[in-house]
């Protein structure tokens, strides 16, 4: 009989997902799917507010990355009130938004890799689950762990610096900032007790890189071949090719790495950029307009920026991109474990440009505001550090917001997440007629490459536990397990 | 003078976005204020959206540290206070639920440092979209305050300044 099995929620991401997978007969995988079980209405709870508010109200929607969609509204709203469309601000403020965005970068990545991925890389896929944890690399890795917490800390330091608060910060506002970085806060961060300094952050950074490294080179088919499929890449890239997670136009290239959306505007992003609704899930689907639903999804973030962008504006990252690239002989890379190695290339580039943002005076300049003729719609678009981040807002004549379309990171990586659960589930589960833990793990891994944020804003004591499910085709109940 | 005998973190959490979810943020504001109004020394609050591993190395920098929370839990009426310990800690299913046990776990392990840990969770009824603690999570906020100000002036070395009834 036909049996569904169900890991619900996925371990070791953000919030809450569940993952389905139907076997036939005679045990080979037929379909798999990841469901999305978060509802989020939070699109239309921001129409009817004051347009001012939204870089604090969209902050609310993920206790993860609040920074980034901070950083996309406020971006958005420079638009309305007549600030331009990312180079208009005064330099004081891009940088200090520029500053609190790598701050947001750098430790998302380096909580995503110290706690999140790097038990797999360390005691194996298939390892038993007691060590494969955060706790079993306290135990046999003590000093990584020590730096992903100092690493993680560095860069909660820098939001806070930037953005004025930790819990709802204020940094951006329309037009500017409401702040600059003191001399006292700079000194703080270029050049604290160790490690709390930018260069301590920027070797830790490069350690982190070698680790991967190295392990790639002990698991090679491992990481190629896992759950490696081609598909299309976009990303926000600066104007001349470079890497800019803050700033940019929107480019894409397909598997082979022809160029099939070329630096257009973001402010133009819905002409080119629309989302399928499906039946089985509550995340939506983007893709491509003008290529369609079925050849037009794209995968964003690490992976995707590297695929995207001609070169890197910081030495040390620049050169690992070289190496990057010249392993795939400069085509795009299509392997979703390598999400792992170009995650890494961005820490050190946000290590790098941290501390080439802490030297520079302009941080320390008055001019904080730029304001102009306002108007009715606003885009935002930013490299959140799981992906490209779009926010749109449209206000009427008494500066009420009319209209909220958020497309966050997670959602443009829905369809190759899925293609990733579905190849790894048959890779792994076809044919066998136990379903081990690491088989389960296995899927698992192919979801938590992406980083995906399934964004859950509460966290109160006596949240559900984690329970996985073996169902039938019938839906009836054939094993659970809770974590 | 208030002479502290050791020093204590009140380290609330939540989403204040989120309704009730901010009874953790609004705790930790009244704490700060009685701790100015009685000029009490070595003693401190923090707050955030979640534990984060990075407040290992917060708390291992302090001898009590009393996290506090929202709760959902239904058999539960005001608020409880607990003692937190390591062994309690497990791998969390998503770090944006990082517990109090895990960040002690954390701090003894990578720290050497084990401070004396609770964890106070308040019972909330509304998790929305909006600003504000609904009217009953309110009256279990200044349950929940009263006992714990009773609890950190019991740890203090209290000269003057506080009434006898305050001291547990």
């Amino acid at each position: 009989m036909p049996k569904k099995i169900t890991i619900e929620p996925v371990t070791r991401v953000e919030g809450h997902g569940k993952v389905t997978i139907k076997i036939d007969d005679e045990g080979n995988v037929r379909e798999s799917r990841l469901h999305i079980v978060e509802f989020r209405g939070f699109e239309r709870f921001v129409q009817g507010r004051p347009y001012w508010e939204a870089p604090v109200l969209v902050q609310r929607l993920c206790g993860i990355c609040p920074v980034s969609h901070h950083l996309a509204a406020a971006k958005a709203l420079d638009v309305i009130v007549g600030a331009g469309t990312g180079d208009g601000l005064t330099a004081v403020g891009d940088k200090m938004r520029r500053l609190m965005h790598f701050g947001q970068f750098f430790q998302s990545h380096v909580l995503h890799f110290f706690h999140l991925s790097s038990p797999d890389f360390l005691f194996g896929i298939n390892s038993d689950p007691a060590i494969r944890n955060i706790i079993g690399v306290i135990e046999h890795h003590k000093d990584l762990a020590v730096q992903g917490v100092m690493m993680r800390k560095y860069g909660q330091e820098v939001i806070f610096h930037t953005a004025g608060k930790k819990i709802h910060g204020t940094g951006a506002i329309p037009g500017g900032i409401n702040k600059n970085l003191s001399i006292a806060e700079r000194d703080l961060l270029l050049n604290g007790a160790d490690p709390m300094n930018a260069d301590k952050m920027v070797e830790w950074s490069v350690a982190a890189l070698a680790f991967f490294k190295a392990y790639h080179k002990n698991n090679t088919t491992l990481v190629d071949t896992f759950a490696d499929f081609p598909s299309n890449h976009l990303s926000i890239v600066r104007k001349d090719g470079a890497m800019d997670i803050y700033n940019g136009v929107l480019r894409a290239v397909d598997a082979n790495g022809k160029r099939i959306l070329d630096d257009v505007d973001c402010q133009d992003y819905d002409k080119y950029i629309e989302e399928e609704v499906k039946n089985w899930s509550y995340m939506k689907f983007p893709y491509l307009k003008h290529i369609g639903k079925e050849k037009g999804w794209y995968r964003v973030g690490p992976l995707a920026r590297l695929n995207v962008v001609d070169f890197i504006p910081t030495p040390l990252a620049q050169k690992e991109f070289e190496e990057f690239k010249a392993y795939t002989h400069g085509k795009p890379n299509n392997m979703s474990l390598h999400y792992h190695w170009a995650r890494l290339i961005e820490v050190l580039y946000a290590a790098e440009e941290i501390r080439n943002l802490l030297k520079d005076p302009d941080l320390q300049n008055e001019d904080l505001v730029v304001k102009g003729e306002k108007t009715n719609k606003g885009v935002g678009v930013i490299e959140a550090p799981r992906g490209t981040l779009f926010h749109h807002y449209e206000i009427n004549d008494n500066d009420q917001i009319t209209l909220a379309n958020l497309i966050v990171s997670t959602t443009n990586n829905n369809e190759p997440m899925n293609r990733a659960v579905n190849l790894t589930a048959k890779s792994f589960m076809n044919g066998q007629k136990e379903i081990t833990e690491g088989m389960m793990n296995a899927v698992e891994v192919a979801i938590r490459a992406y980083d995906p944020c399934l964004s859950c804003a509460t966290h109160a004591l006596g949240q559900m536990p984690l329970e996985m499910k073996l169902v039938n085709a019938n839906d009836e109940v054939i094993d659970t397990k809770s974590k | 003078m208030i002479k502290l005998k050791r020093r204590a973190l009140i380290y609330g959490y939540g989403n204040p976005g989120r309704e009730d979810d901010g009874l953790g943020i609004e705790m930790v504001k009244m704490v700060q204020n009685w701790i100015d109004m009685h000029k009490l020394d070595c003693m401190t609050t923090d707050s955030n959206y979640q534990l984060n591993i990075e407040d290992a190395e917060k708390i291992s920098e302090w001898d009590i540290v009393v996290f506090v929370d929202a709760s959902k839990d239904e058999d539960l009426h005001e608020f409880i206070c607990s003692k937190v310990e390591s062994s309690d800690a497990k791998v969390e299913f998503t770090m944006h639920a990082v517990s109090p046990a895990y960040v002690l776990h954390l701090s003894q392990k990578l720290f050497n440092k084990s401070p004396e840990t609770y964890v106070m969770g308040i019972k909330g009824y509304e998790w929305d979209f909006k600003e504000g603690l609904s009217d009953c999570a309110k009256l279990n906020l200044e349950q929940g305050f009263q006992y714990l100000t009773r609890k950190l002036a019991g740890w203090a070395l209290i000269k003057k300044n506080l009434p006898i009834s305050m001291l547990s």
